[in-house]
């Protein structure tokens, strides 16, 4: 480019950056639905709910079913999973944070913390365990299997890849897993229907 | 050699600008909707009604597979509300999952699921009606009201006002139609492949009542179905028409500057 | 384009690396400093246009390909599950839908271009014989991807066009069973037109990549056909090309934009809204508006055999035009009558195109077959006895002289 007088130079300046910037807003502008196709579409998200009809599972039955495109455990706890669950400790948790996403961050895994609405007889859990993802199994009613010193030694989910072990609140007590089992976001539309998502 | 080729310019534009029909179709009638042009958008209590005289009327031959009932509380549509939605997909029996025992149960509808179907599969449409009624999702997009080039480029393709042209078109052939005419089938000059169909007039003056007391003529309720399936077709038109007005205005201004851009880098280049 | 590149690395990591790679050398030579006649007009900018579409159609392809499922069954509802659930499918959909026509509409006027100007002629021969291949590649990406939405008219046009293959003697049925993978079109047809689809767009690139290099071998024409003579006939590319170019292309983007936000369904057909069905014939089969012309060529010829191999002519002699055109002059704007032989050939076109849309019925039948014959004439009687016996215009010494003849008046300083 030629050389040009002062005044000249600064317009010319002003004009190439006031130019290269409106380009540069339409690259960001056109880039970003480009992207964004990549986020869950309309009906990915149509699907992130589900309704759990609770009246059909009986005192001591699970049901499993896919929630987002992974198994979602809804036990009906026995009185004795629920007193074992209370005794235990905090200290003597591997993980103490309650992992729920409806309570706050931080608060501890208690068995109340574990639940929603004080309706502790429903356990509604990811059956993902969080070592590297498999899905724990739950019928341990009578299977026996040594957790810590004193604890229950029966009820509980047992993760078969790499042998973690789960209490009867989803709370990790021995094993590779580093966190409890998480408890995502759901409510009670009625005393037997809760919403997941 | 110049007449050859000013015969050849004056035919391509005789040939282009008219409008031509296909053989056996009516150009559609050129009505207008709230939704044409640059600017269009659709009338909400329109397609409500709209959507009332499918699911009264056609729901009951034509399936509507491509739509959810979630898509009538997206924005840009009909404008009901989650509730409305969630209650009126509720009001529909689905088939689920299979149980443990794999039996297949009916449960309520909800606002993921699609669109029941009356038939469960082609051949029982066409059991039950002659022919298959074909499905109504994409159906103004899938017809032309008229054809030629500068035509459709003014006015538009005209997928609309050939589905309110068929519904109203409905008339008595002539003594020659009459003649020619299939039994079981009916006259209407605006249909596509002929002029008899299988359709029998599916609209009654008053058939399907509105709860605003809207007007409830068989050429109201043609205008209301045919815009609520021009909404079916492309539930996103707002948004495209909106999006086109942004992005027009930017390529303007990005054009004018680029404009500047060249001049001053050529200014001094004898060119 | 000669002597060495006058890229100088001065940091020692780009000194480092012109040693190994002299990527950034390259780059400066042939898309910065790039001698550029001075005098190119805006019909040059297609180019430019054309490469800028290529990657708009690889993008949008690529996102589009994550959300689209080649199966018969699932391949209609795919795409509308991309128009109404994907995040922006419909924009990208309705991109890459026009997009094609775009690419097309940029393809003619580019062609065009170098038939008026000469741009085919010697030494650049190599050149305009890759861009009849690029065409003909871009052909038959676009009928494949046309396909892939598995409406009535996808699986009718590919019903067609595969036929056509049967005409061939002795070998044709099998061809056709082949390029099936079937009885008829279907399935096997669908998943190889996707693997193709995607795959050829990048053979295309590399075609480019080619035709840029022919191109700059002996360097870029220009309007008066007049070779450079030195430096005082050039201009560096950048910034000059591409500040020009970068202009042209806003203003294509403008006139795409119109179609894709306005009209995004006027130059497809309304019939391709309906899944196809193989049992039921639409009642006008016809394919895209850039392929109409071909369409009437292949219609004109009554036999089937003799159809097809007039359509596939009417693209390859464009390989033998740098042979055909038999003038010394390369520029149209020194050549009178050849342009108005030139302007009757582009109504021609656009009227074969016209006769292509309508049915091959009553006087379509017979315009059609004139119109053929007069586009075979163009090349085979037209083009190498102009050369012979016309007498060119005067032409300027050089580009400057022209630059500076037609800017004499205005020299007189003006404050």
């Amino acid at each position: 480019m030629s050389t040009a007088v002062d005044g000249n130079v600064n317009r010319r300046d002003f004009l190439m950056v006031a130019t290269g910037a409106v380009a540069g807003v339409g690259a960001a502008l056109v880039a970003w639905p480009f992207i964004n196709q990549m986020n869950p579409d309309a009906s990915v998200l149509a699907l992130a709910s589900v309704e759990v009809d609770l009246a059909p599972i009986a005192e001591g039955q699970a049901v499993t079913i896919k929630w987002r495109g992974n198994p979602l455990i809804v036990r009906h706890r026995t009185k004795a999973e629920i007193e074992d669950a209370k005794s235990v400790k905090i200290e003597d948790l591997k993980d103490p944070s309650a992992r729920n996403a409806n309570v706050k961050d931080s608060d501890q895994a208690t068995d109340a913390n574990r639940v929603v609405g004080g309706k502790e007889q429903f356990l509604v859990m990811l059956g993902v365990c969080t070592h590297l993802g498999c899905v724990p199994d739950g019928n341990n009613a009578s299977r026996e299997f040594a957790v810590v010193e004193g604890a229950i030694k029966t009820g509980g989910w047992f993760c078969p890849c790499h042998g973690s072990q789960y209490d009867t609140a989803g709370r990790i007590r021995k094993g590779p897993a580093p966190e409890n089992l998480p408890v995502p976001p759901y409510k009670y539309l009625s005393d037997t229907k809760v919403v997941v998502g | 050699m110049k007449k050859f080729a000013t015969l050849l310019i004056v035919s391509s534009a005789l040939f282009g600008g008219v409008a031509l029909a296909e053989e056996g179709a009516k150009p559609a009638k050129g009505i207008n909707f709230s939704f044409e042009g640059p600017f269009g958008k659709f009338d909400r209590a329109q397609l409500q009604r709209g959507y009332k005289v499918y699911k009264e009327v056609c729901s009951n031959c034509h399936s509507m597979k491509l739509m959810s009932f979630r898509n009538l509380a997206d924005k840009g549509g009909p404008g009901f509300t989650e509730e409305q939605v969630k209650a009126l997909a509720a009001t529909f029996k689905v088939p689920a999952s299979p149980n443990s025992a794999g039996e297949i149960v009916d449960r309520d509808g909800q606002p993921s699921d699609r669109f029941p179907s009356p038939y469960a599969n082609t051949e029982a449409a066409v059991a039950a009606n002659g022919a298959a009624p074909p499905d109504l999702s994409l159906i103004t997009k899938a017809r032309e009201g008229w054809h030629g080039t500068f035509n459709q480029l003014w006015n538009g393709i005209g997928g609309p006002q050939y589905v309110y042209s068929l519904l109203t078109g409905y008339e008595e052939p002539s003594a020659e139609m009459a003649k020619e005419k299939p039994d079981g089938k009916y006259y209407n000059p605006y249909f596509q492949a002929g002029p008899f169909i299988s359709m029998p007039p599916p609209l009654a003056d008053g058939l399907v009542t509105f709860d605003d007391g809207s007007p409830n003529t068989v050429d109201d309720m043609a205008k209301d179905v045919a815009a609520f399936l021009s909404w079916t077709a492309e539930p996103k038109m707002e948004e495209r028409k909106q999006t086109g007005f942004e992005v027009l205005i930017y390529l303007a201004v990005l054009a004018g500057l680029m404009y500047f851009v060249k001049k001053k880098t050529w200014a001094n280049v004898e060119h | 384009m000669s002597g060495p590149s006058k890229y100088q690395p001065t940091s020692a990591v780009g000194k480092w690396f012109h040693e190994r790679l002299p990527i950034v050398a390259f780059a400066k030579d042939h898309m910065l400093d790039f001698p550029t006649p001075k005098n190119l007009n805006y019909f040059y900018t297609f180019g430019g246009i054309l490469a800028v579409m290529l990657i708009v159609q690889i993008i949008t392809g690529i996102v589009l390909v994550m959300h689209y499922t080649p199966q018969t069954d699932l391949a209609f509802n795919s795409v509308e599950h991309i128009m109404r659930d994907v995040n922006y499918g419909w924009l990208l959909r309705y991109m890459h839908m026009n997009g094609a026509s775009m690419f097309f509409i940029a393809v003619y006027i580019h062609m065009f271009r170098g038939m008026y100007y000469g741009s085919y002629k010697a030494p650049r021969e190599v050149l305009w014989m890759i861009g009849v291949i690029i065409y003909l590649v871009m052909m038959a990406t676009a009928f494949m991807g046309y396909v892939l939405p598995w409406g009535q008219m996808s699986f009718w046009g590919a019903k067609v066009i595969t036929n056509l293959f049967s005409a061939i003697p002795f070998v044709g049925d099998s061809v056709t069973t082949w390029l099936w993978g079937g009885y008829s079109v279907d399935n096997p047809t669908l998943n190889r037109f996707f693997s193709l689809h995607y795959l050829l767009p990048f053979v295309l690139a590399g075609l480019v990549a080619l035709h840029i290099w022919a191109l700059h071998v002996p360097g870029n024409t220009n309007p008066t056909g007049i070779s450079i003579k030195g430096p005082q006939d050039t201009v560096p590319f950048h910034p000059y090309y591409t500040m020009k170019d970068g202009f042209a292309v806003v203003v294509f983007l403008m006139f795409y934009a119109l179609f894709v936000f306005y009209g995004p369904n006027y130059m497809g057909d309304a019939v391709n809204y309906v899944p196809a069905n193989p049992l039921s014939t639409p009642a006008h089969i016809k394919p895209e508006w850039y392929y109409l012309p071909f369409y009437a060529i292949l219609r004109s010829v009554p036999d089937k055999l003799f159809g097809v191999i007039a359509m596939f002519s009417s693209i390859l002699i464009l390989l033998a035009l740098p042979w055909l055109d038999t003038s010394k002059v390369r520029s149209g704007n020194y050549r009178p009558i050849f342009k108005g032989f030139f302007i009757v050939f582009a109504i021609v076109c656009v009227a074969l195109g016209f006769i292509g849309s309508k049915p091959p019925e009553g006087s379509y039948v017979i315009w059609g077959r004139i119109l053929t014959a007069y586009y075979f004439a163009h090349f085979i009687i037209i083009l190498p006895l102009l050369g012979l016996l016309e007498t060119p215009n005067p032409m300027p010494a050089s580009i400057s002289d022209d630059v500076l003849s037609k800017r004499r008046p205005m020299l007189a300083p003006a404050e």
